[in-house]
């Protein structure tokens, strides 16, 4: 189910925060954040958000056409486990 | 004479109902208002004027159907988007080659009103593509193929995953 529009996109107070002042200060530094569940609100264009995977925290830049989405989707959580094709043969 | 001149009112309307005029068309006035021979007959008939199809939103949607279930031939179009249609220009459900030229007309104005065919695939495919420039989750997952809505990949989504390829030298799980 959508979030309601009335409460506005949801932002974490702690990133918002952080943001407000960088666009005060006209500054650009990296952002580290936990807060995956953020949304990219059209404030954060521009700005590299360090988004954490539950590891480590991956630098996403942010651009326009990112603006909607939450900050989780850019920083994926695990490696898809792949087959290793050749493995097989080379043992036997 | 009266004929003469229905045919050529019918003229302007060739290019979008695909008439396949073989020999004398003009030969029995009465086929000339609405030519409709039976659809058994179809590929028999040669020398008569016949229309295979009636063009809609640039697409043939088949004649011996009603007008609700040959309108969903057209990418797009579903069957609560054409029964919208029929409602919208309060028009009879009858078979496809009964409508009237003026009834066609309207159909396809209002057919045209919607996103359709080429339009909504094109729109589909930039949509996905923007998922996947922007390196986001869905996107990654509509590159590798997988579902991108959360749903299990242990077993099932058969139909992203295609067919089912069986590994070589898996062992079955010991008792």
């Amino acid at each position: 189910m959508t979030r309601s529009l009335k409460k506005n996109p949801f932002v974490a107070n702690h990133l918002s925060e952080k943001m407000e002042k960088l666009n005060m200060r006209e500054e650009k530094e990296i952002i580290v954040t936990w807060s995956r569940a953020s949304t990219i609100i059209p404030t954060m264009i521009g700005h590299t958000i360090a988004i954490h995977n539950g590891k480590e925290h991956l630098p996403i830049y942010i651009t326009d056409r990112m603006v909607g989405h939450k900050l989780g989707e850019f920083a994926p959580t695990f490696t898809f486990a792949r087959h290793a094709r050749n493995d097989n043969k080379s043992r036997r | 004479m009266a004929g003469l001149s229905m045919a050529s009112s019918l003229l302007p309307l060739s290019s979008s109902l695909s008439i396949a005029s073989r020999g004398s068309s003009f030969s029995c006035p009465g086929s000339l208002s609405f030519p409709t021979p039976s659809p058994g007959l179809k590929s028999q008939q040669r020398g008569a004027l016949t229309i295979r199809c009636v063009r809609v939103g640039g697409v043939e949607i088949p004649n011996n159907k009603r007008v609700e279930f040959s309108l969903q031939y057209i990418h797009g179009i579903g069957r609560v988007r054409a029964r919208q249609i029929l409602c919208d220009l309060s028009l009879e459900n009858k078979v496809t080659k009964d409508l009237s030229d003026e009834e066609l007309i309207s159909l396809r104005d209002e057919v045209s009103k919607y996103m359709i065919e080429g339009d909504l695939k094109r729109f589909n495919r930039l949509a996905i593509e923007r998922l996947k420039e922007i390196r986001c989750y869905r996107g990654i997952r509509h590159e590798t193929g997988l579902p991108c809505r959360g749903q299990r990949t242990k077993n099932n989504c058969r139909t992203l995953k295609g067919k089912k390829v069986s590994v070589a030298g898996k062992k079955k799980a010991s008792r």
